[in-house]
């Protein structure tokens, strides 16, 4: 067995130093941009009117990517909740250890914080560095300090799989408005561009930045929910 | 020799990837199998970012009026970046399959040594 490791980590090993001398040490940093980044550079501001070309990137030119990122993230969820499901509802809540005086209190002043900050970024998020994944994630992040500090709280099911398929379907409604009224499947210009740099600007990608947002924040809090509420059932 | 930043994250990228690699394919326990995936996935990231970057370029946000003109010659690659922002969350929402796949198997067996798992071997 530790003949075997050994052979394995100098198999790594001389790997490791094969790629490292071929790739690192001889590559040097790009003059300039390649053809397709020259051209998301040189015509973003007229074509999307995002200041952020990293959004404009994610939710317009390559938007096809991003929704079929947001099924594979609602595929993991809907397996979780299938897998974690109970089938006989333990409600044995006096078992949970209470949480501590010091995370209860922060956790009342913190949510509704962490959760306003989570909605900056994504509404933002053709303006400044964020976007609807990084706020979902911030938001759901409230929603774990929640789950921790008070341990009797239950986040409604209904409430949580209302906002995630309500927010999914417009996802795809707007990106089929853009074939009706615009270029093509999620042509943000059906909206007015508006004043380059304003909030209100940049066509449709504030309103699927939100959506993006609430889905993946309800995504993450499902995820962390159905794993609290199967550690009560017996093992 | 002399690194520059972007060979320093190749470096640190590829040595992350081959961890991973090492965890999954040598470790017993399942969570730390779980672990080297995730460890490859982030080393994946360094160095797709790594190499999306331009020297002596800025962040492709456009900002400064300064930025808003010649803006091609300025910038380092966006492509990359949004890849990988994507990429993050799918690899958050894989790991957390796992570790529910991982929940499962531990109920099954009450063993987290994957030698106690062979219903698949033959």
């Amino acid at each position: 067995m530790i003949l075997r490791n050994s052979l394995l980590f100098l198999l790594l090993i001389a790997f490791a130093a094969i790629i490292i001398s071929l790739f690192s040490t001889n590559y040097s940093e790009a003059e300039q941009l390649g053809i397709v980044a020259k051209h998301y550079a040189e015509n973003a501001k007229a074509e999307v009117g995002a200041p952020n070309l990293v959004s404009a990137v994610v939710v317009t030119y390559r938007g096809l990517d991003t929704l079929g990122e947001v099924v594979i993230l609602f595929l993991t969820a809907a397996i979780i909740g299938f897998m974690l499901k109970s089938k006989h509802s333990v409600n044995n809540s006096d078992k949970r250890i209470k949480g501590s005086e010091i995370l209860e209190t922060a956790a009342n002043a913190l949510v509704p914080i962490i959760i306003l900050f989570g909605s900056y970024i994504f509404i933002n998020g053709h303006l400044s560095p964020g976007g609807g994944f990084q706020g979902g994630a911030v938001i759901a992040s409230a929603f774990v300090l929640l789950v921790m500090a008070k341990a009797n709280a239950k986040l409604s099911h209904k409430i949580i799989s209302f906002t995630e398929s309500v927010s999914g379907f417009s996802f795809v409604i707007i990106g089929v408005l853009g074939i009706i009224l615009a270029a093509g499947f999620l042509d943000n210009t059906f909206l007015p561009l508006g004043k380059y740099g304003s909030i209100i600007s940049a066509g449709a990608i504030p309103i699927i930045y939100i959506f993006i947002g609430l889905k993946v924040g309800s995504e993450l809090t499902s995820i962390v929910n159905n794993l609290k509420e199967s550690q009560n059932i017996e093992i | 020799m002399i690194f520059s930043l972007v060979n320093i994250s190749l470096i640190i990228g590829i040595l992350l990837v081959l961890a991973g690699i090492w965890a999954a394919i040598t470790q017993k326990n399942i969570i730390k199998i779980i672990i080297g995936f995730s460890l490859f996935d982030t080393g994946i990231h360094i160095i797709m970012v790594a190499l999306g970057y331009v020297k002596n370029n800025t962040a492709p946000i456009l900002d400064s009026e300064n930025l808003r003109t010649g803006t091609a010659d300025k910038i380092v690659d966006p492509i990359p970046q949004a890849l990988v922002l994507t990429a993050i969350v799918i690899g958050l929402g894989v790991t957390a399959l796992m570790l529910v796949y991982a929940l499962k198997m531990y109920r099954e067996k009450k063993s987290l040594n994957i030698n106690s798992f062979k219903d698949l071997k033959w």
